[in-house]
C-alpha cells in the first residue's frame, strides 16, 4: 500500500510540474498575493486630500489650517475660491474633505463669541469618512481648547490615556498579513486539489487509474498528499516573506504554526476533495471553489469583524475552518498566545477537519465504485 | 467578418453552456450570493464593541461615565472586573476588545477640580476597528468632561461636520455599487478564461481549426454568449441593490448599463486572452485569478481607498480597468454623475477593451502545434 501511494504521489508531482508555468504559479502566486494584499489592503487613513475654503484669511484661520496639515492626516491640495468650486472638487472626487472657515472667524474668537468651522466629508467610503471626521473634529477641538485657555476659560478635565495593545501603532498590515497567509493557502490548495481530480475525469485518464491495483483510499491519499506538501511549503514561504519583507512581528511560539497549519489543511483538502466529487468539469470545479471560497473569506473575520454580523450568520461561521485558523494565526503573530489560549480553536479545527475529510473520503470512494 | 459564422460559433457556445447547467446556475448564483453577503451579513461599521469595566471608584460619577459609553451604542459592557489581571485575560482571549479602567478617587478629583486620569485599552490587532473605537472614546470622554465643568459646556469653536453623498455613513451604500464591478470581473474570469483552453485540452480545437471560421469571428462568437450572461448579472445586481438594499441610485440607469457593457467587453476579452495564452484550464484559472479577480477586489478602490496605498501601487492601479469602472459606478450611484464627469474613465475603459480584443486576435494561432 505504501509503495503504491508513493508511486501515485510521484506521478502527481510529475504531472503538476510538467507545465513549467505551474512551478511559477504554485510558488510565485502566493508571494504576489501577499505583496498586493500587504500593500493594498490598508485601512490606515492618512493623506486625506483636503480643500480649504478660507473666507476669513486671518492669522487664526491659517493657524487652524496649519494644524490640520501638521496632524499628518490631511493633505491640503486645493484652495477653492467659491462654494461652487468646492462642490466641483467634491463631486469629481478630487478631495475627500472640504473645510470652510467663514468670515468673522477670528474677530469672533477675539471677542470670545462662539463660532464654528464647517467640515464637509465625502461619505462615499464610509470607513475613511468616519476616520476623517474624527481626526478633523479632534484637531479643531484641540485648537479650541487652546483658545479657551488663552482667553481664560477652563478646559477639559479628564486626562484620557488611550492605548492600543498588541499593535500599538495600529498598522493594518500587522493585522492583514497573517490573515493573508491563511486565505492564500486556502485558495491555492482548494483550486489545485479540486481541479486535479476532475482533470483526470475530464481528460479520461481516470479510467486508466482505475484499472491499476490502486484502491480508492490510496488514490485519494495520492491525490491529496502532494497538495498538502505544496500547501505546507507555501505557508512557510509566505510566512517568511511576511515577516522579513513587511516586518510583521511574531510574538508567539513558532512551533505552533506548523501544528495549526497541519490541522487547518485537513479541512481545506477535505473541502477540495468534496468539490471534486460533485464536479464533472474543471469549469464546475473552479466555480464551485469560488462559490465556497468567497463566503468563507468574507464570513471569517478576515476583513469584517464577526461580532458585527447578524446572529444567525455568526452561528453559521462556526463551521468555517478559516474562522478558527485566523484566530490561531493572529494569536500567534500579534498576541503571543500559546496553546493555553488557543486550544479551543485547535480542537474545533481538528474536529471539523476530521469530519470533513472523512465525509469527502466516503463520497470519493462511492463515486469511484 | 461573416455574421453567419459568428452566429454559428455563438450558438455552439450557447449549446455548450446550456449543457452544463451547474456552471450556468453558479454564474447567476455568484452575484446574488455576494450581494446578500455584503448587504446583510458583513459591515465595516463599528458598534457593540465588547467592553470590560474596571471601576475602582464605584461612584455615581463613574457609573455615569460608563453609561455614556453604553448609551452611545458603540460599546457593550460584557463584564465588570475586580482585578487588573482580568484585563489581560479578557483581551488576550478576545472576549473583550476594550477595557475601561476608572481610577480610585475619580469622582473626588472631578469635584475638587483636579484632573483625574481615565485609562482605556483597546485591542489594536484589528487596526481599523481600533482607530474608529479610539475616536468614539475620545469624543465621549470629551463631551463628558465638558459637562462636568458646569457653566462652560460648549467649546469656543464648534466643528460642524456634514457628510455628503452618504449622510448615514452606511458602508453598504458604498460597498454594493463597487461590488457590482467586482462581480463582473469575477464572472469574466470564471466564465471566459476557460473557454479556449478547454477546447485545446479536450482536443475539440482541432475540429474548430478545420472549419473556415476566422480568428476574430471565433473570438467574437465565443464572447457573445458570455456578454449576454454578464449583462443579465449586471441588471440583476442593480435591481437587487436598488430595490432590496435601498442603495440610492442618483444617476441615469441607461448610462450605467451602457458603461457596464463597455467594461464587460474588456473583462471578457481579457479572459479570452488568458485562455488563449494558457492553453490549460488549470493554468488559466490561476492566471485569471491573479490578473482579474484579485486586482478588482484589492486595487480598484472598491473597498480600500487608493489614496491610502503606497505611491508605486497607486500608479499600478491605473492599469486596472476595474478601477475606472468602480469610479464610474460609484459616481453614478452615489453622486449622480453624468457622462461629462466620467468622460476620462469611459474613454480609458473603451481603449482597454479594444486593445485587449486586438491582442487576443493577434495571439490566437489557428494551427496545431
Amino acid at each position: 500500500m505504501f509503495e503504491r501511494i508513493k508511486q501515485m504521489v510521484i506521478k502527481e508531482f510529475i504531472q503538476i510540474f510538467r507545465d513549467k508555468r505551474m512551478k511559477a504559479i504554485v510558488f510565485v502566486t502566493p508571494i504576489m498575493q501577499l505583496l498586493i494584499f500587504g500593500y493594498a489592503a490598508t485601512t490606515d487613513v492618512n493623506n486625506i486630500t483636503t480643500a480649504v475654503y478660507d473666507l476669513d484669511k486671518s492669522y487664526e484661520s491659517r493657524e487652524l489650517v496649519r494644524r490640520l496639515e501638521a496632524s499628518g492626516y490631511f493633505k491640503i491640495k486645493y484652495n477653492p475660491e467659491s462654494p461652487n468650486e468646492m462642490r466641483y472638487l467634491m463631486d469629481k472626487g478630487l478631495v475627500i474633505t472640504a473645510i470652510q472657515i467663514n468670515r468673522g472667524f477670528s474677530s469672533d474668537l477675539k471677542r470670545g463669541i462662539r463660532t464654528d468651522v464647517q467640515i464637509i466629508v465625502d461619505g462615499t467610503d464610509s470607513n475613511t469618512a468616519t476616520v476623517a471626521m474624527d481626526y478633523a473634529g479632534r484637531v479643531v477641538l484641540k485648537y479650541a481648547g487652546e483658545v479657551d485657555r488663552r482667553i481664560g476659560l477652563n478646559h477639559a478635565v479628564i486626562d484620557l490615556r488611550a492605548r492600543a495593545w498588541y499593535n500599538p501603532d495600529l498598522r493594518s498590515r500587522n493585522y492583514n498579513v497573517p490573515g493573508v497567509i491563511a486565505i492564500v493557502i486556502m485558495l491555492t490548495c482548494l483550486l489545485l486539489t479540486s481541479m486535479a481530480v476532475v482533470r483526470e475525469r475530464e481528460i479520461g485518464t481516470m479510467e486508466q487509474l482505475m484499472v491499476t491495483p490502486l484502491r480508492p483510499i490510496e488514490l485519494m491519499l495520492g491525490k491529496t498528499i502532494p497538495f498538502a506538501a505544496i500547501g505546507f511549503f507555501d505557508v512557510l514561504l509566505v510566512t517568511v516573506t511576511g515577516v522579513f519583507w513587511f516586518d510583521v512581528p511574531i510574538k508567539g511560539a513558532f512551533y505552533l504554526m506548523p501544528l495549526g497549519t497541519a490541522i487547518y489543511l485537513l479541512s481545506v483538502l477535505g473541502i477540495g476533495l468534496f468539490i471534486s466529487t460533485i464536479s464533472k468539469t474543471q469549469q464546475q470545479a473552479m466555480m464551485a471553489t469560488f462559490l465556497f471560497y468567497i463566503p468563507a473569506v468574507l464570513l471569517s473575520g478576515f476583513m469584517f469583524p464577526i461580532e458585527n454580523m447578524p446572529l444567525i450568520i455568526q452561528y453559521g461561521t462556526y463551521i468555517n475552518p478559516l474562522r478558527y485558523f485566523l484566530v490561531i494565526i493572529r494569536g500567534i503573530f500579534l498576541k503571543g498566545n500559546g496553546l493555553d489560549i488557543l486550544w479551543p480553536q485547535m480542537t474545533a479545527l481538528l474536529i471539523l477537519g476530521t469530519t470533513v475529510i472523512t465525509l469527502s473520503a466516503l463520497r470519493f470512494k462511492k463515486r469511484l465504485g | 467578418m461573416s455574421i453567419l459564422r459568428i452566429r454559428a460559433i455563438a450558438k455552439k457556445e450557447l449549446i455548450q453552456i446550456w449543457r452544463d447547467p451547474l456552471s450556468l446556475a453558479m454564474a447567476f448564483m455568484m452575484p446574488v450570493m455576494l450581494l446578500f453577503l455584503f448587504g446583510y451579513a458583513i459591515t465595516l461599521d463599528v458598534n457593540d464593541l465588547k467592553t470590560v469595566v474596571y471601576d475602582l471608584d464605584k461612584s455615581s460619577l463613574s457609573r455615569e461615565l460608563v453609561r455614556e459609553f453604553t448609551e452611545s451604542g458603540y460599546f457593550t459592557v460584557v463584564d465588570y472586573i475586580h482585578d487588573n489581571m482580568d484585563i489581560n485575560r479578557y483581551l488576550d482571549s478576545g472576549r473583550a476588545r476594550v477595557a475601561i479602567s476608572i481610577p480610585e478617587k475619580f469622582s473626588e478629583d472631578i469635584r475638587t477640580g483636579r484632573n483625574p486620569t481615565l485609562q482605556v485599552i483597546v485591542d489594536g490587532s484589528d487596526s481599523n476597528t481600533a482607530t474608529i473605537a479610539l475616536g468614539y472614546i475620545s469624543a465621549i470622554t470629551d463631551a463628558y468632561s465638558r459637562r462636568m465643568k458646569a457653566g462652560n459646556a460648549a467649546p469656543l469653536i464648534e466643528p460642524r461636520i456634514r457628510v455628503w453623498y452618504n449622510p448615514e455613513l452606511k458602508s453598504r451604500n458604498f460597498i454594493i455599487p463597487g461590488l457590482i464591478a467586482v462581480i463582473m470581473a469575477v464572472i469574466a474570469a470564471l466564465l471566459s478564461s476557460l473557454t479556449i483552453s478547454r477546447e485545446w485540452e479536450r482536443g475539440t480545437m482541432e475540429q474548430l481549426i478545420s472549419t473556415p471560421v476566422k480568428t476574430p469571428e471565433l473570438i467574437t462568437g465565443k464572447l457573445l454568449p458570455y456578454f449576454f450572461i454578464g449583462f443579465i448579472d449586471v441588471a440583476m445586481s442593480v435591481l437587487l441593490a436598488v430595490f432590496l438594499f435601498d442603495v440610492p441610485l442618483r444617476g441615469s440607469v441607461f448610462l450605467l448599463m451602457a458603461l457596464s457593457g463597455i467594461f464587460l467587453f474588456g473583462g471578457l476579452s481579457l479572459g479570452i486572452l488568458i485562455s488563449i495564452v494558457a492553453k490549460s484550464q488549470l493554468v488559466s484559472s490561476q492566471i485569471s485569478m491573479i490578473v482579474t479577480f484579485l486586482p478588482a477586489f484589492l486595487l480598484s478602490g472598491f473597498m480600500y481607498s487608493i489614496s491610502n496605498m503606497p505611491k508605486p501601487l497607486q500608479v499600478m492601479t491605473h492599469l486596472i480597468p476595474a478601477r475606472y469602472f468602480v469610479a464610474i459606478i460609484k459616481g453614478i450611484f452615489m453622486k449622480g454623475s453624468g457622462l461629462k464627469l466620467l468622460a476620462v474613465e469611459t474613454l480609458l475603459l473603451s481603449l482597454f477593451g479594444i486593445l485587449v480584443f486586438m491582442i487576443a486576435n493577434m495571439k490566437f494561432k489557428k494551427r496545431i502545434v
